[in-house]
């Protein structure tokens, strides 16, 4: 019953044979001990393990790893180039916009989306952009101030 | 001592890992023959288990093993409660339901299996036959008896409390006037982002257990799971990874982690659970979960007499760690920031067909809280006052600490009216009641809460904790003179990796990146009681800072050694020992600093301290000398380190004051933030980035509770709010933005003058953000609303004609 899936992730070619009923979260967790990607209710609500899939912010915790055939991956662990932090990662320690950690790969990706189709959003865009992922600890407004940090200094560098 | 980095926004040293995705956090933990486990749990409320089918299950491929109650009845201890009250009923509390279930989620049965999903195959086939039994959700139908819950205990009371000092009846009987109200408390879930999880290793050969748990308090879980599976203590080892959020939900011991342990050690295999959100939901401990009555005696200017509080505890079918102490937190807290000369609480503590409640970050605490400030508010809008000037009027002044409340507590410090008085320049307070009229007049919904707030932290004195108040550092220079700090306070979020580091390296003059703590590993940390009540930094913190004072003790000794002086003529500043300038001008000159080649020292052998005529030696070249020991002080013991458990001789009391301003839209009742105003005084701050963040996580669970959240149960004990999709989480577009301030006040109970943050938000706000709701709503009569108040409620009240 096992399916043959291949893909990339974070620039790695994965030939994998997995269950139909393997979610991708735990594909990308199990099977290819990516953990950066984290599962925090199991219904697509709290955001905590989305990953971008086709340059697109997904849940991976309500889609099959067969889904994801033939798709080009990046996990938080492909965020960091060379040594150096994605501008959303380098937001979130200079403006703390973390504490417990665990929302925080979803909450990266899922910002980093944002400004993707948005380099210079409003705070109620920012925040309307990140409302699909939940943060129990810092009450959001780091977090918002780090988007915004790292849209300023996406600009600058541009 | 110049402080280089305490009192200064540091960015915290956790975060890389973090941001990077390469933290582990329990479930990011994979060893050789991992076995995992799923539960079968109760969907039932209360039940009679008339039997348990396993034989499908065990048929399941990739199953392994299946335990029921009655295979672990009498080998796993009872699930623990600390909470000791006189005449307390305490229920036999097993890690799995044997002849009955309790509460929906109840667990029933262990499978094991090869993988996550084989488990969850194998516990879908366990074949529960229950016997529906009736059910009590509410907690004054508990109180009154008829069904009981608990068979031989006769009632549902699991005790009665009468707590306060002053004459109460003489308070009410010669008050000008008095109010009275009904206020819920209504239940809420911590939600931690992770959710709890166990990886439980025994190696048979060893007789060596550990336990890998997302828990606040390692040690102290390890002595109860010793206890519980039986297992000597010092062949358990807990270690807490990556925590993922606690907020007092991970302050407990829960059935899953003993059993985890037992099973392993059955299998002689790795076991791991890892909890999902609808288990969460279920079986992790609630919050909150009070309904009472208020009473506030005071005379015709404003000044309060006497404040009663009856109140109904929904404690659910069984106790946790803290469940029964819970409701008592609140009793010690009612006093709030006010001169109230007669305080009495009355608790009626009920047993219920639901999950237990216990420590939700504030912990009795914001009840009190909420009680007191909706009192004031009360009382302000029955005289017609400023709730503002009502508060203000009954604060005790700054010139009368220690403050002794009718509580019996004594309050160790404090200014009230300067943070009230800052909050209020702020807001522009006189300013904003204006355009708060002219709105009203255009038809606007605008209200104004103002919650002025006290809080208890830094738990605390042993003498008033049930394990221990104290907290234990270690301090420790390794020879290469890099710093190793080993915490008791394992933290979960909150940066003791970045504050205990700050407070290091200032005291001991060395560079942040030369600290590192270590925490959350009882095979390598000294005994400690862990991070909760806002205790982490005030009494962790406090001693680091202590155990660096002895360690610089011997420092000092081997300093004057090595510098052939007297002690009294060498001083130590910026990390380094150097003789006063006299001694300094008899010793060789013109010779420079001593360098020891650290980190190039040849294979083998440790460079030597070279100091003879120098003027100067840093504290990480004594590290070197005092581990090579070559040449130490007479009766000196070789190494460089120091342990001190630092027991606090008082609780610390925060305070500050909030202001929110909202706007009710009167077509859809939705409520918006225009302002939220907050000056906290926690006491001398370590790390100002760090204490803003705690306040604003705080703020926004207050902003849950007030607006959003609440665990529901239908009559059938069904759980309603099952997933987050049910559970209302406030979101970022939720939020205000927030205007932060503080006010400093020092704590006399420790060195470093620290009160502590984490738990000021879920404590200051809630009745800030109730208040200003009900005052936007005044004009419609409105005088309380119970939480959470969603827009349909209020247009439901705007609506009514």
């Amino acid at each position: 019953m096992k399916k043959t899936i291949n893909l990339n992730v974070n620039g790695v070619a994965h030939t994998d044979e997995v269950e139909p009923r393997l979610l991708l979260v735990h594909y990308l967790r199990d099977v290819l001990e990516l953990t950066g990607t984290h599962v925090g209710c199991e219904t697509s609500l709290c955001g905590a393990c989305t990953v971008m899939i086709d340059g697109q912010a997904v849940k991976s915790c309500t889609m099959f790893a067969v889904q994801a055939d033939g798709s080009s991956i990046t996990t938080i662990e492909g965020f960091a180039k060379n040594g150096e932090l994605h501008p959303v990662q380098e937001g979130f320690w200079e403006r703390h916009g973390l504490q417990c950690g665990y929302c925080t790969p979803g909450m990266i990706v899922t910002a980093a989306q944002l400004l993707e189709r948005n380099a210079n959003p409003s705070r109620e865009e920012i925040c309307h952009g990140l409302e699909g992922n939940l943060c129990r600890c810092t009450g959001y407004q780091h977090i918002i101030e780090a988007v915004e940090y790292a849209a300023k200094n996406v600009r600058s560098k541009v | 001592m110049a402080n280089k980095y305490v009192g200064q926004r540091v960015k915290r040293t956790e975060d890389p890992r973090l941001i990077k995705g390469l933290a582990h956090y329990v479930d990011d933990i994979t060893l050789p023959g991992m076995l995992h486990v799923a539960f079968v749990r109760s969907v039932y409320a209360h039940a009679r288990i008339n039997g348990i089918d396993t034989s499908a299950a065990l048929a399941t491929p990739g199953v392994v093993a299946v335990y029921t109650g009655a295979d672990v009845a009498d080998k796993i201890g009872q699930v623990p409660c600390a909470g000791a009250l006189p005449d307390l009923k305490v229920p036999d509390h097993r890690v799995l339901a044997k002849d009955k279930v309790y509460f929906m989620g109840h667990p029933i049965a262990a499978v094991v299996a090869k993988d996550r999903y084989a488990a969850r195959d194998g516990a879908e086939l366990v074949m529960v036959d229950y016997e529906e039994l009736p059910v009590v959700t509410d907690v004054e139908e508990a109180a009154k008896g008829g069904t009981v819950i608990h068979d031989g205990f006769g009632d549902n009371i699991a005790y009665r409390l009468t707590s306060g000092e002053g004459d109460i009846d003489a308070a009410f009987a010669a008050a000008d006037r008095t109010v009275k109200q009904r206020v819920l408390h209504q239940r809420l879930a911590p939600i931690a982002m992770e959710p709890r999880g166990v990886l439980a290793r025994y190696f048979p050969g060893e007789e060596e257990l550990t336990l890998w748990s997302s828990t606040q308090i390692p040690h102290l879980m390890r002595t109860q799971v010793a206890l519980m599976i039986g297992i000597p203590e010092n062949k358990l080892r807990v270690i807490t990874p990556e925590v993922g959020g606690g907020f007092g939900s991970k302050l407990n011991v829960y059935a899953e982690e003993a059993l985890l342990g037992w099973i392993s050690m059955q299998l002689a295999k790795p076991v791991k659970w890892i909890e999902t959100r609808r288990e969460n939901m279920q079986a992790t401990i609630h919050g909150r979960g009070q309904i009472g009555d208020i009473e506030v005696a005071f005379k015709n200017d404003g000044t309060l007499t006497g404040l009663r509080y009856s109140v109904f505890a929904d404690l659910g079918a069984y106790h946790q760690l803290l469940t029964p102490a819970i409701p008592t937190l609140t009793g010690l807290m009612l006093s709030g920031a006010y001169k109230i000369p007669a305080i009495q609480m009355n608790i009626t503590a009920c047993f219920t067909n639901k999950m237990a409640t216990d420590a939700y970050r504030g912990a009795g605490r914001p009840e009190a809280t909420y009680i007191v400030e909706r009192g004031l508010d009360l009382v302000a809008a029955d005289l017609g006052m400023d709730p503002a000037d009502v508060r203000r009027k009954n604060f005790p002044a700054a010139n009368e600490f220690p403050f002794h409340t009718a509580t019996g507590l004594d309050y160790d410090s404090g200014d009230y009216e300067a943070a009230l008085d800052k909050a209020q320049k702020i807001a522009g307070y006189a300013k904003l009641r204006e355009d708060q009229k002219k709105a009203r007049e255009e038809g606007r919904l605008i209200g104004i809460g103002v919650s002025t707030y006290v809080e208890i932290c830094a738990l605390g004195p042993s003498q008033a904790m049930p394990a221990g108040g104290w907290e234990s550092a270690t301090v420790r220079i390794e020879p290469t003179g890099k710093v190793t700090i080993l915490t008791g306070a394992s933290p979960h979020g909150q940066g003791q990796e970045t504050s205990f580091a700050q407070i290091a390296a200032d005291e001991l003059g060395v560079n942040m990146n030369d600290v590192t703590v270590i925490h959350g590993d009882t095979g390598v940390v000294q005994y400690g009681i862990g991070t909760f009540g806002s205790r982490a930094t005030a009494v962790g913190g406090t001693a680091v800072f202590i155990a660096i004072q002895k360690l610089k003790e011997k420092a000092d000794k081997i300093a004057a050694h090595m510098l052939k002086a007297d002690a009294s003529r060498i001083s130590f500043e910026g990390g380094k020992y150097s003789l006063e300038k006299a001694a300094a001008a008899a010793a060789t000159t013109g010779v420079s600093d001593p360098v020891v080649p650290v980190g190039e020292a040849p294979a083998g052998a440790l460079p030597e301290p070279q100091t003879d005529g120098h003027s100067g030696v840093t504290i990480q070249e004594i590290a070197l000398a005092a581990h090579i020991a070559k040449d130490l002080p007479p009766d000196t013991e070789p190494g460089l380190s120091a342990t001190y458990f630092f027991e606090p001789k008082n609780f610390t009391f925060p305070f500050g004051t909030h202001i929110a301003v909202v706007e009710v839209d009167r077509e859809t009742g939705d409520i918006e933030f225009l302002r939220y105003i907050a000056v906290d005084d926690c006491g001398k701050v370590i790390n100002p980035l760090l204490v803003d963040g705690q306040l604003h996580g705080g703020i926004v669970q207050s902003i849950g509770q007030a607006m959003y959240e609440e665990v529901v149960y239908n009559e059938d004990g069904q759980l309603v709010t099952g997933t987050l999709m049910d559970y209302a989480v406030p979101r970022a577009s939720h939020i205000p933005n927030f205007e932060l301030d503080r006010t400093e006040t020092p704590t006399p109970v420790n060195p470093l003058g620290v009160k502590g943050v984490g738990e000021a938000g879920t404590i200051g706000a809630t009745p800030a953000i109730v208040g200003a709701i009900v005052d936007a709503l005044s004009p419609f009569g409105v005088t309380h609303l119970d939480m959470p108040i969603k827009p349909e409620h209020v247009w439901r009240i705007i609506n009514r004609g």
